[in-house]
């Protein structure tokens, strides 16, 4: 038995009633102005997030999206969140059963299942698809993990993007 | 560009080595749309407990992103990549991107490398654990 069990879960009925549940639509567009300042901002040096010729050679429709990249949101100052340009969450959504005060971005990963390009218009959507508790280094701990689907212009699922938050 | 054929289990990489500069950073908010002040504004860092302006973890990420990039070329496509960020990293110090291949295999028809990567400081210390899986053309 872990310390944890001692205590009531931190976990809420309401939250584990928010997994799966998928939110709304948001329009990603890939363009080559946002690919280039993206590969410039990571200092790639393969000419073919700059050059839609090398691009071409290369084998790609357009500039290529680069790994990590998968799209700007539409900004609109209406819905937008101002400090990640992504749409505003509806508040912070039902809270454990203990309050926790810190946050950590765990980590990421990315599952690519076609080549992303620029002219491509995505559509994400995101869900929570699991959360766990753990007594850790930090102490208690609750960690969520969120997906966001991304499907092309086609109506194909090109990407998934997995992100770990880590309260505590 | 790699080549399938002649990857090896074991073999490590070409390293990538950055050194963030607060340039890179801005560059990064702006290319990313992540505008969190704690990655440029010392003071708004410090009001959170910080020593200063951190390294965006997903910066970190895209580094990653960038060492598979380089040396698979493009004949090959990166399926999957992810890492843990288990550490901060601060601008004007090294950053250290580096690879092994874990497998060579094929499934389903593709041609595949399974690698571990990962970025370390000058000391050694990894601060962001990671994989990727290379598929080749």
């Amino acid at each position: 038995m872990t310390e944890a069990s001692a205590q009531p879960s931190l976990i809420t009925d309401e939250m584990r009633a928010t997994i799966g549940k998928r939110g709304e639509p948001t329009t990603m567009e890939v363009d080559k102005t946002a690919v280039r300042m993206f590969a410039r901002a990571v200092g790639h040096t393969d000419p073919v997030y700059y050059d839609e010729e090398e691009a071409k050679k290369a084998g790609y429709r357009s500039l290529p999206a680069p790994p990590g990249y998968l799209g700007t949101p539409v900004f609109d100052p209406r819905t937008s969140d101002p400090t990640f340009g992504g749409r505003r969450g509806q508040g912070p959504g039902p809270q454990p059963s203990r309050p926790l005060k810190r946050i950590l971005n765990g980590g990421t990963e990315y599952e690519y299942f076609d080549d992303i390009c620029a002219g491509d218009t995505l559509t994400a959507v995101s869900y929570t698809s699991d959360i766990q508790e753990r007594q850790g280094s930090l102490g208690e701990m609750l960690i969520t993990t969120t997906k966001t689907e991304y499907t092309n212009q086609d109506g194909k699922l090109v990407a998934i993007a997995t992100g770990t938050g880590i309260r505590y | 560009m790699a080549n399938w054929n002649e990857t090896q289990e074991g073999q490590a990489i070409p390293e990538l080595k950055k050194n963030c500069t607060s340039q890179q950073l801005v560059q990064w908010a702006a290319g990313s749309g992540d505008f969190y002040q704690i990655h440029y504004d010392a003071e708004f860092a410090k009001s959170t407990g910080l020593s200063g302006i951190i390294v965006h973890g997903a910066l970190k990420n895209a580094f990653l992103g960038q060492l598979v990039h380089d040396w698979a070329g493009n004949n090959a496509r990166i399926k999957k990549f992810g890492c843990s960020y288990r550490g901060m990293d601060l601008p004007g110090e090294d950053i250290l991107c580096k690879g092994v291949v874990k497998r060579k295999y094929e499934e389903g028809g593709e041609k595949l490398v399974d690698l571990e990567v990962w970025t370390e400081k000058a000391d050694g210390t990894k601060t962001t654990p990671g994989y990727a899986t290379v598929k080749f053309l």
